[in-house]
């Protein structure tokens, strides 16, 4: 079985895998970080995204392997230091852009690449950028304000 | 000003933290130490008899310690039903038995032949691989009109006719409404279908079985909106397992819609398995597996007559619906086309004449039951379809139409001739507020503005009620169901005055943790992080029968608050000791208890700790301790109301659909915070708008299904829907129970289907373009073929 190795919020993880294990399963079930999740079997629903190398990435699309050597962050690693809300996690919670929660860490980080791509989205750039997310609880309204707050608050803060 | 705290007050969710930090226990998150991986091998026909499934050499193949068959659980108990419906004839419904594993036959896709437990999840589906069926196809029926004609095969022996029942309501109404319809001065007459929707939750369903050979206690974790059911359903019925040696536990859900109600054959696989390999045994679905065996929703075709006297006025309403079961009847499927869609016949209006006939079809299909709304969503788009059309026929404004027939906000309570009684409600000033905030006197502006740009603009308007809250227990009895539909809580105030709420209703994205405590904090005086709730547990909570149909607060949250007057009662007693005075003159307000006409006081906490510490107490006439139990079961069902409005823009080029406006006025009586209620509303209009244009299950006529995955079921994507006004400030409260609550979660996916059905028609008939109905989904496909249709 392969060893790999990467950095997983910051901190330096190995594990060995079978080859056809996904970067999505090796978090969940071999590092135990749970929140990432798997919520469809065709790339479709978003669940499961995190960023790996600077890039947000669908990890039920990745082989665990092809993440050997990778910095990669995942919901676990989005709090600030002293493990409060980060900003983006603060608007999602002001604006009740979240219910039940399962598509969430994959809206947060999905929210976290396009705003580092573009720190000032319109509407229909955020809702454009959203295509690759399902969530079946908030019909995106509060999804979609949750981003903009943290928009706002991100250029505010610079 | 705003409250920002207690009962109305928009606080933030508390549970949103762990949800947002990657910190949530949802049941893929649970790992028992030795577990084993169940894989399900699922049939790929929809109607076959199962001549011999072969498992040695799969049962050879690595990690493989058990494979399971229909013939393993011959002695154990099928799925039950819990609901009975009586046909016209006064026969009662079919009921096939509906085995854990496919025994015999199977009879749809995905209907389970084997169950291959496994050390890892990647050896179970390897060695399901190897599992030889020999499968004889028979013909499959998936098409209700085709089941019902006579010469179709049988989806069971019990029902040759593949009817499971024909029920009619009001029976004694159908001579009278035959008649006003004989004699009116306009009929409208719509055949419509309610598409069959999949509820998909975000998470799919999971099920771990773990059994303690020392205690002998079974437990389940599973993705359920009401353990304390699915503990009765599976331990009484198909397991027998005494209910105090079988605990399931449904920690943080991702999701129901309804479908997360039932008992799964899959729960019962996997505690049957954990106790006899002595080993715990864990499920996850993968999405293409919830779509053919999660529970799908809605499937009615119907014929719906409404007769209108010359001023617009309705006399009477006819309808026929055939309303699929699919291949088994799942938990509660019999009563949804039955008692919560006849009984919501009348909606908003006076029609003093109404006749409902329904017969359950069983198809080669997935099982069919309650998807968000039940019932109701089917009732309110034949009703809101038809008005509109009459409106349209008639020449009348449908805002006008709709007015002229509205129960009057004097007229409460109001008996309806479908069995119902409305104890409040003010349908004229939901329409008024609509008229106003979604701006109907700017429409005509812009849709010149839109035809300017070679578009066509639409404006739909729809007006629903739902009956909420379900329960009373008596009423649900009579009308077939097999369990009581109360709801229980237990207070706890702990001896430094905190207090923890187990309640039986249970929280899969309503954010019950959150406003539970806030009617606690606002009955107590207290600080909201001074309340902490508990469910989803059936060890930890009192009897419960689960979140659906609107009930949580309603029901739920009524048998918390008289709980917490039971424990303000017995803390009156305590306090009037301490500060010895007659409990007559004893107040409790914002935390405090006072003596009338004294300075006297005392803080709850301080009784609290007295009631724990009962060194000065009088333990003669009170006991020790500060908790109590309540169970609550309303006298009626609540009866939340709203009027839509949604603006289209139709691209008669090419049928494209683009929603541009979408606005909500609901009635939902008192609100316990107006931000989680939004939200639901929003999420509800969400799943409305997926009915109106993009959802749709699809099956072939072999019984494939063909949009079995998000590759071909097409969800709603955050592009295809715009941002909503929506606005709760018209309130008629709830009459009969403590809070005035009506309950919000399904008013969405009620209102909506019909509102954007009403606004493409409108775009395409005010266009000159003569379409009288199309079937949901309105992908553009149907739009431009109607359109052309009609060229």
């Amino acid at each position: 079985m392969p060893k790999i190795s990467m950095t997983v919020n910051g901190q330096a993880v190995s594990g060995e895998v079978e080859g056809r294990t996904l970067l999505v399963q090796f978090l969940r079930e071999h590092l135990g970080l749970t929140g990432t999740h798997v919520g469809c079997d065709t790339a479709q629903c978003g669940a499961c995204v995190a960023e790996v190398d600077g890039a947000s990435v669908k990890t039920c699309n990745m082989l665990a392997a092809a993440a050997d050597g990778a910095e990669v962050t995942t919901i676990e690693g989005m709090a600030n230091e002293d493990g409060t809300l980060g900003v983006i996690q603060q608007a999602f919670q002001d604006n009740h852009g979240l219910q039940c929660g399962f598509c969430t860490p994959g809206m947060v980080m999905t929210a976290a690449d396009l705003l580092k791509r573009n720190p000032n989205p319109s509407e229909a750039e955020i809702r454009a950028y959203l295509e690759g997310n399902i969530c079946r609880c908030t019909g995106y309204h509060n999804i979609v304000k949750s981003i903009q707050a943290a928009s706002a608050a991100m250029v505010a803060a610079e | 000003m705003a409250k920002d705290s207690g009962i109305g007050a928009s606080i933030k969710r508390r549970e949103d933290v762990r949800f947002l930090t990657g910190a949530g226990n949802y049941t893929d998150d649970i790992n028992i130490a030795g577990q084993a991986y169940v894989y399900f091998l699922r049939s790929t026909v929809a109607h076959g008899k199962l001549n011999a499934v072969k498992t040695e050499a799969a049962a050879a193949m690595p990690g493989v310690v058990r494979i399971f068959t229909g013939a393993d659980f011959a002695e154990v108990g099928g799925i039950p039903c819990g609901w009975q419906i009586t046909s016209r004839n006064g026969e009662v419904m079919k009921e096939p038995r509906h085995p854990v594993l496919a025994h015999g036959k199977v009879r749809h896709v995905g209907d389970p032949i084997a169950a291959v437990v496994a050390n890892s999840l990647a050896e179970a589906r390897d060695a399901a691989e190897a599992i030889e069926v020999d499968i004889e196809d028979l013909p499959a029926v998936v098409d209700m009109k085709a089941a019902i004609g006579g010469d179709a095969p049988a989806v069971h022996e019990e029902a040759p006719d593949n009817i499971c029942y024909d029920w009619g309501f009001v029976e004694e109404n159908r001579e009278a409404v035959d008649e006003a319809i004989k004699g009116a001065h306009h009929v409208t007459t719509l055949e419509l279908v309610n598409n069959r929707l999949i509820a998909n939750p975000m998470e799919p369903r999971v099920a771990i079985g773990d059994f303690n050979r020392a205690s002998g206690e079974s437990t389940l974790y599973t993705t359920s909106q009401n353990p304390h059911v699915i503990r009765l359903l599976m331990g009484a019925f198909v397991l027998g397992i005494p209910e105090h040696k079988l605990r399931v536990i449904a920690p943080d859900v991702g999701g129901g819609f309804g479908t997360k109600i039932f008992h799964y054959a899959e729960e019962a696989l996997c505690t049957f398995a954990a106790k006899a390999l002595n080993r715990p045994v864990k499920w996850t679905a993968d999405r293409s597996e919830a779509f053919i065996s999660d529970a799908h929703g809605r499937d009615h075709v119907t014929k719906i007559e409404l007769a209108l006297d010359a001023e617009g006025k309705f006399l009477a309403i006819r309808t026929n619906t055939l309303a699929n079961m699919g291949a088994y009847l799942s938990t509660f499927a019999p009563s949804v086309p039955t008692w919560l869609h006849g009984t919501l016949m009348a909606g908003t209006y006076t029609t003093p004449l109404i006749y409902c006939n329904v017969k359950a079809v069983f198809t080669n299909t997935v099982p069919v039951d309650a998807y968000r709304g039940a019932g109701r969503p089917e009732a309110t788009f034949q009703l809101e379809r038809v008005v509109d059309k009459a409106a349209r026929e008639m020449g009348i404004d449908p805002v006008e139409l709709r007015r002229r027939n509205f129960i009057p906000a004097d007229a409460y309570p109001y008996q309806t001739p479908v069995a119902v009684a409305y104890d409040t409600g003010d349908y004229h000033a939901t329409m008024d507020k609509l008229v106003e905030i979604a701006d109907l006197k700017g429409f005509e502006a812009r849709k010149a503005e839109s035809a300017a740009r070679g578009k066509l603009r639409g404006l739909g308007i729809a007006s629903y009620i739902e009956a909420c809250g379900i329960a009373p227990s008596n009423l649900v009895g009579q009308l077939g169901a097999r369990a009581g539909l109360f709801e229980s809580a237990t207070v706890r105030v702990n001896a430094a005055g905190g207090i923890v709420v187990m309640t039986g209703s249970h929280s899969h994205g309503q954010g019950h943790e959150t406003t539970f405590p806030q009617v606690i904090a606002e009955m107590f005086g207290m600080p909201e992080d001074m309340v902490e709730i508990v469910h989803g547990d059936t060890a930890r909570t009192p009897m419960g029968m689960g979140t659906y149909g609107s009930r949580s607060i309603a029901v739920g949250g009524s048998a918390m608050v008289r709980a917490a007057e039971k424990i303000i009662a017995k803390a009156k007693r305590i306090a009037s000791h301490l500060m010895e005075a007659a409990v007559e003159d004893v107040e409790f307000k914002n935390g405090e208890f006072t003596v009338a006409g004294t300075d006297k006081k005392i803080d709850f906490a301080s009784v609290a700790l007295a009631a724990y510490v009962p060194h000065n107490y009088p333990l003669e006439s009170i006991e020790p301790g500060l908790e109590e139990t309540a169970f609550y079961d309303p006298s009626n069902f609540t009866y939340p109301a709203g009027a839509y409005a949604c603006e289209v823009e139709v691209d008669p080029e090419t049928g494209v659909v683009d929603i541009l406006a979408f606005t909500a006025a609901d009635d939902f009586g008192n609100i316990i915070n107006p931000m989680v209620v939004s939200g639901q509303v929003h999420g509800g209009i969400g799943q409305g708008v997926g009915q109106a244009l993009l959802e749709g299950a699809v099956y072939d006529s072999n019984g494939q299904l063909v949009s079995g995955s998000y590759m071909d079921y097409a969800m709603p994507r955050a592009d295809d829907l715009p941002s909503f006004t929506v606005d709760h400030s018209c309130q008629t409260p709830c009459t009969h129970n403590p809070l005035g609550v009506k309950g919000c979660g399904e008013a969405g996916a009620i209102g909506t289907p019909p509102t954007v059905v009403n606004a493409v028609l409108d775009a395409l008939n005010s266009g000159g373009i003569n379409v009288p109905h199309i079937d949901m989904p309105l992908s553009p496909a149907r739009v431009w073929s109607a359109i052309e249709a009609a060229k």
